[in-house]
C-alpha cells in the first residue's frame, strides 16, 4: 500500500517538477520547510492510539477533555487596565457589577521591576502602562470593596511576584478572608523573564529559590491558587520561532517541576497547578501543530521522566494570546482579519483560554471599540464558524500530524542542547536561548527587508502617502505625584522600628533554608514597601544583568 | 582578567571595580571583545554587567574590538593603557576572552594577570589551550556556588605544581561568586599581594622594559608589512601566484620567493590608493 | 581606509522590549560597525557618559514606553553638555509625528517607526555620520 502510494506519488512530483512556481518563500514563518503536499507516507511510524490517542486522555494530543467544546467553550479573559489604584478599583467595579467573576490585574513597569513608584528609575513611567502597586497600602485600595473570597484574580507579575502576592494575602487577611479560600494565578514565571521580557529581580537560581517557596507555600496555605503560569508568548513576541517558543517554554516548565521536586515537594501535590500560556503567530497550520505538540510532549515527560500518577498532572491546560507582533502600524484594519485566525488557529489546537488583541495595540492602549471587535471575534468563532462542534477537527490530516511531529522533534533537539549547556538556567546565563531568539528575530526582520516574505501594508500593498496616526493615551502626571506623596505619608506613618525588623528578619532568612514568604508576609504587615523587600532580596542575592549577546 | 566567554569576568570586574573606589583609587576599564570576521563589525557588550559604575567619575570604561589579530590588539590596548596611565588612573584592568593568540598576547601585556574559570571548566582543563594555564599569576574559580568548584581547585593545584615555578611567587588559586560578589575582597588583595611581590623582586622595571621592547618589536612588524604592500600592483601579483600555487604549480614557499622577486625586479613605485594595505591598521 | 563607525545603541526606561535594539544592533555590526550595547534599563545620564568614554559617532536609542518626551530631551542636553553636539543622536519606537518634530527642532536626528527596513537605518547612518580619516 504504502510503496503503492510512494511510487505514485514520484510520478507526481515528476510532473511537476518542470512547473514554474512563485518566486517567494514556502517557507513557514519560522523557517521551517514545507511540501508543497502530504501523504500518508509523511507520516514515518504514525500510531494513532499511542501518538493521538483519545480527548481527555494520554498524550491529550486532541485536547485536554473529553468533550472540549462541546462540553464547554474556552474561557473568553481579557486582560486590561492601568492608572492609580483608584481608578483600577472603579474599574474592578464595574467589571463585577457586569457579570465578570475574574480579574486581571495589569501593573506598570515600576512595579513590575520590584521598583517603588518614588524610586528615581521610576520616573515617567508610574501609573503608564498598567497599576502602580508599591505597597499593601496600594493593593488595599486596588481591592477596596471588593470581596477576595467570590472573585479569583489573575496578576502578571514575575520578578517580584511573591511580593506582590504576599501583599494581596494580607490583603484578604485584613477582610477576614483566610487564604485558603482565595483563588487566582499570579504569572511567576521567571526563567522567561530572563530569555525574553526581561523584568526580573535577582539571578535565577535565587529567583527560583523563592518561585519554588511560593508554590511549597501555595500547596500548603492556598491550594486554589495556581503559582506559576509558565509562558511561552512573550518569548515569541520577543521573535523566537514557533519551536524555540515550544521548547523554551516546556523547558522552562520542566525545571520548575524539577525544582518542586528537589525542594521535597510531590509531583502530584503541584503539577496539576501549573498552567501554560502561548502565542498564536500569524502561521496558521504551525501554530495549530504547535499546540498539539505541546500537549503531547508535556504528557509524555510528566508521566515517564518526572513520575506523576496523577492524570491531572500530566494535562498541559494553556491559556493564548494572539501575537501583538504580527500586528501593523500602517492600515491597522487589517489586523481584524490577522487576529481572526490566529485566534481560530488557538481554538483549533485546543485552548483552554484565549485574548484577543485589538487592531490598535501596536500603537497605544486599545480603543473602546477595537476592544470590542477583538472580543466580538471570539464570539463569531464560537458560535459561527462551526469549528466547535468536533474535537480537534485537524487530527489525522496528514500534514498536520507531520508539521506535529517534527515540531516535536525540533523541541527535543533543543531540549538535548539545553541539556548539554547543564539546564536552561546555566543555558540562559550563556545567553543560549537568548541568543537563539535574537537571530530568529534577525532572519525574520531580513526575511521581510529582502521581500521573501511579504507583510501586507509594510513592504507590499502600501497605501501612498498613508498617514500613520500614533493615538498616545496621556496619563495625568498627579498619578506620580499623588503616588509619590502616598508613599513619603506611609514611611512617616508606619512603626520604623517594626519595618527594620522585619527586613533585617527577612534578610537572615535569605541566608537560611526558610520559606520566604514567611518573612515576606511579615514585613508586608507591617508596610514594608515593594521596593523595600525587594531591596534586601537583591542586596542578598545580587542584582541580574542580561548576559551580552554576540551572533 | 581573561578566561573563557561567560565565565564571569566582567561581573568580576565591576565587583573589583566597587571595591578600589572604597578604597580611593581611581579605575579604568578596557573591555576587549571580538571583531567578527565576516563582517569587521563588532558587538561590544561588556559594559551591559558594569552599569552600575556608568555615573562614577572616577570609573572610565572604554570598550575595543579586536578588528582583526595579527599582533595589532596588543599593541592597541598597551596605547590605550599607557594613555589611560598618563591620565592618571591608579588602576587599570583590561578583560579579554582567553580564546585565541591575540588575546593571549594582551594578557602579556599586563604586569598582574587573572585567570577566571568556572567549575565547568574542570573537564576541559587539560585540553584548554596550554597559554591560557602558563600565563596566570593568579587563579580564580567563580561560579563557585555551583558543583565542581572544590574539584577544579585542585585540579588547578595539580596544574601549577608541574608547571615551572618563578622565585617567590605561587600563584595564588581561590574561589569567588561574582554575582553575589563573594570572594571578591580576597582576589583584591591577592592582586595587591602580587603587586607588592612585583616590587620587592624589582620586576616592574622588567616588565616595563619587555613591554616597550614588545612594542616597537610590534612597529616594526607592522611598519615593514605596511611597506610591503605599499607597492601599485603587488596585489595582483599575489593573485596571480596564489592562483598558480592553489592549482599545484608552486607551493606557497615558491610563491613567495617569486613575490619578492617581483616586488623588487619591477621596483614597484608606492600605490597612491590607501585601499590597498586595508589589512594592516 | 576609512574609520571604523562606532555606535551606542541604548535602551532606556523600564520597559524590556529590547527585540527591536537587538535586530538593529546585529544590522550595523553586519555593516561593519563597531556597536556598543549597553543593556537593558538606562537612564539618560548613563548613555550620555557611556557615548563620552567610548567616543562613539552615534546614538540610537529605542523607546517604546511612551516616555520619549522625556528621555530623547534629556539625552540631548547632557550630550551638549558634555560635548558631544557633534554626535549624531537617533531613535526607533512608536512615536507620533508630531512629538517627531518637536524633537528634530531640538535637534534629534532621525526617528524611525514600526516597519522600517534596517538597511535604511544602516545608509542613514552611513550618510549622516561626518567619518573622518584613519
Ligand atoms: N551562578 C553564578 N553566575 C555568575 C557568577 N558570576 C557571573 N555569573 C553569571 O555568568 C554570566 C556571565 O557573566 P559575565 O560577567 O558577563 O562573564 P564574562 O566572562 O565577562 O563574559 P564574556 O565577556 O561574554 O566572555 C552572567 O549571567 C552572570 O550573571 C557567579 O559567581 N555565579
Ligand atoms: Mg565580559
Amino acid at each position: 500500500m504504502s510503496d503503492k502510494i510512494r511510487s505514485e506519488k514520484n510520478q507526481w512530483r515528476k510532473k511537476i517538477a518542470d512547473s514554474k512556481m512563485r518566486d517567494v518563500s514556502f517557507d513557514t514563518v519560522s523557517g521551517e520547510s514545507l511540501e508543497s503536499l502530504y501523504t500518508p507516507d509523511d507520516l514515518g511510524g504514525f500510531d494513532y492510539l499511542k501518538d493521538l490517542g483519545f480527548p481527555g486522555q494520554f498524550p491529550f494530543t486532541r485536547g485536554v477533555y473529553e468533550s472540549m467544546y462541546r462540553g464547554r467553550l474556552w474561557t473568553m479573559r481579557m486582560f486590561s487596565g492601568f492608572g492609580s489604584a483608584e481608578d483600577t478599583n472603579k474599574r474592578y467595579k464595574y467589571l463585577l457589577r457586569h457579570g465578570q467573576t475574574g480579574l486581571s490585574v495589569a501593573f506598570d513597569f515600576p512595579t513590575l521591576y520590584g521598583r517603588d513608584s518614588d524610586d528615581p528609575v521610576s520616573r515617567g513611567e508610574v501609573g503608564k502602562c498598567g497599576v502602580a502597586i508599591s505597597s499593601l497600602d496600594d493593593m488595599e485600595r486596588l481591592f477596596d470593596g471588593i470581596p477576595l473570597d467570590k472573585v479569583s484574580t489573575s496578576m502578571t507579575i514575575n520578578g517580584p511576584a511573591a511580593i506582590l502576592w504576599a501583599f494581596y494575602i494580607v490583603t484578604a487577611e485584613k477582610q477576614g478572608v483566610p487564604p485558603k479560600k482565595l483563588s487566582g494565578t499570579i504569572q511567576n514565571d521567571v526563567l522567561k523573564e530572563y530569555i525574553a521580557q526581561k523584568s526580573w529581580l535577582v539571578p535565577p537560581e535565587p529567583s527560583l529559590r523563592i518561585t519554588v517557596d511560593t508554590m511549597a507555600y501555595g500547596s500548603r496555605y492556598v491550594p486554589r491558587w495556581n503559582t506559576i503560569s509558565i509562558s511561552g508568548y512573550h518569548i515569541r513576541e520577543a521573535g523566537s520561532t514557533a519551536a524555540q517558543e515550544l521548547a523554551f517554554t516546556l523547558a522552562d516548565g520542566f525545571a520548575y517541576v524539577e525544582r518542586g521536586i528537589q525542594a521535597g515537594l510531590d509531583v502530584d501535590d503541584f503539577a496539576p497547578r501549573l498552567s501554560f500560556f502561548f502565542n498564536s503567530h500569524i502561521d496558521f497550520f504551525e501554530e495549530i501543530a504547535k499546540y498539539r505538540a505541546a500537549r503531547r510532549i508535556w504528557a509524555r515527560e510528566m508521566k515517564n521522566r518526572y513520575g506523576a500518577r496523577n492524570p491531572k498532572s500530566w494535562l498541559m491546560r494553556f491559556h493564548t494570546q494572539t501575537a501583538g507582533c504580527t500586528l501593523t502600524a500602517q492600515q491597522p484594519e487589517n489586523n481584524i482579519v490577522r487576529v481572526a485566525w490566529q485566534a481560530l488557529a488557538a481554538v483549533l489546537g485546543g485552548t483552554q483560554s484565549l485574548h484577543t488583541n485589538s487592531m490598535d495595540e501596536t500603537l497605544a492602549l486599545p480603543s473602546e471599540k477595537a476592544a470590542l471587535i477583538a472580543l466580538r471575534t471570539q464570539q463569531l468563532i464560537a458560535h459561527e464558524s462551526g469549528v466547535t462542534a468536533t474535537i480537534d477537527p485537524l487530527g489525522g490530516s496528514y500534514f498536520v500530524e507531520a508539521l506535529t511531529s517534527r515540531l516535536e522533534e525540533k523541541a527535543y533537539e533543543y531540549f538535548e542542547k539545553i541539556e548539554k549547556l547543564g539546564g536552561i538556567t546555566r543555558a540562559i546565563e550563556v545567553g543560549f536561548p537568548q541568543r537563539e531568539i535574537a537571530e530568529a528575530a534577525f532572519q525574520y526582520q531580513k526575511a521581510i527587508d529582502e521581500k521573501r516574505r511579504i507583510v501586507v501594508g509594510v513592504n507590499d500593498y502600501l497605501i501612498e502617502g498613508e498617514d500613520l496616526e500614533i493615538p498616545i493615551l496621556k496619563i495625568d502626571p498627579r498619578v506620580e505625584t499623588d503616588q509619590c506623596k502616598r508613599l513619603e505619608r506611609l514611611r512617616k506613618e508606619r512603626d520604623s522600628g517594626k519595618v527594620k525588623k522585619a527586613l533585617d528578619d527577612l534578610r537572615n532568612a535569605c541566608g537560611s533554608r526558610e520559606n520566604l514568604m514567611i518573612p515576606i508576609l511579615t514585613a508586608t504587615r507591617e508596610y514594608a514597601t515593594l521596593g523595600e523587600i525587594a531591596g534586601v532580596l537583591k542586596e542578598v542575592f545580587g542584582e541580574y544583568r542580561e548576559p551580552p549577546i554576540y551572533w | 582578567m581573561t578566561g573563557p566567554p561567560g565565565a564571569g569576568k566582567s561581573t568580576l570586574v565591576e565587583k573589583m571595580t566597587a571595591l578600589f573606589r572604597k578604597d580611593g583609587q581611581t579605575v579604568a576599564i578596557v573591555a576587549v571583545d571580538p571583531t567578527s570576521p565576516y563582517t569587521g563589525g563588532a558587538i561590544l557588550g561588556d559594559r551591559i554587567r558594569m552599569s552600575s559604575l556608568f555615573c562614577d567619575p572616577g570609573v572610565f570604561i572604554r570598550s575595543m574590538a579586536t578588528r582583526g589579530s595579527s599582533g595589532g590588539l596588543a599593541f592597541r590596548t598597551r596605547e590605550v593603557c599607557d594613555l589611560l596611565d598618563a591620565f592618571g588612573k591608579d588602576v587599570i584592568i583590561v578583560e579579554t576572552i582567553g580564546v585565541g593568540q591575540a588575546e593571549l598576547d594582551v594578557a602579556d601585556t599586563a604586569q598582574t594577570t587573572v585567570i577566571v574559570l568556572v567549575p565547568e571548566s574542570g573537564d576541559g582543563i587539560q585540553a584548554m589551550k596550554a597559554g591560557l594555564m602558563e600565563i596566570g599569576d593568579l587563579f580564580v574559580v567563580n561560579k563557585s556556588d555551583r558543583d565542581g568548584a572544590d574539584r577544579l581547585m585542585v585540579e588547578i593545584q595539580m596544574m601549577l605544581d608541574l608547571r615551572p615555578q618563578c622565585e617567590g611567587w605561587r600563584p595564588g588559586v581561590m574561589r569567588t561568586t561574582a554575582s553575589a560578589g563573594e570572594g571578591v575582597d580576597e582576589l583584591v588583595r591577592q592582586i595587591q599581594g602580587h603587586r607588592d611581590y612585583l616590587k620587592k623582586y624589582g620586576i616592574l622595571g622588567r616588565l616595563r622594559k619587555d613591554n616597550v621592547r614588545s612594542a616597537i618589536v610590534d612597529l616594526v612588524r607592522q611598519r615593514l608589512e605596511e611597506k610591503f604592500w605599499e607597492n601599485a600592483g603587488i596585489r595582483s601579483v599575489l593573485d596571480r601566484l596564489a592562483e598558480e600555487a592553489a592549482g599545484g604549480k608552486m607551493s606557497p614557499y615558491q610563491a613567495f620567493e617569486r613575490l619578492l622577486e617581483a616586488r623588487e625586479q619591477n621596483g614597484m613605485k608606492p600605490s597612491t590608493n590607501k585601499e590597498q594595505s586595508d589589512h594592516v591598521r | 581606509m576609512s574609520r571604523k563607525l562606532r555606535i551606542l545603541i541604548a535602551k532606556p526606561g523600564l520597559d524590556g522590549h529590547d527585540r527591536g535594539a537587538k535586530v538593529v544592533a546585529r544590522a550595523l555590526r553586519d555593516a561593519g560597525m563597531e556597536v556598543i550595547y549597553t543593556g537593558l534599563h538606562q537612564t539618560p545620564q548613563m548613555i550620555v557618559e557611556a557615548a563620552l568614554q567610548e567616543d562613539v559617532d552615534g546614538v540610537g536609542l529605542s523607546i517604546l514606553s511612551g516616555a520619549h518626551m522625556t528621555l530623547f530631551p534629556e539625552v540631548m542636553k547632557r550630550m551638549c553638555e558634555e560635548g558631544l553636539e557633534d554626535r549624531l543622536l537617533f531613535g526607533g519606537g512608536i512615536i507620533p509625528g508630531e512629538d517627531v518634530e518637536t524633537l528634530q527642532k531640538q535637534g534629534v536626528g532621525k526617528i524611525f517607526g514600526p516597519g522600517t527596513p534596517v538597511q535604511a537605518i544602516v545608509d542613514y547612518i552611513h550618510e549622516t555620520v561626518r567619518v573622518g580619516d584613519v
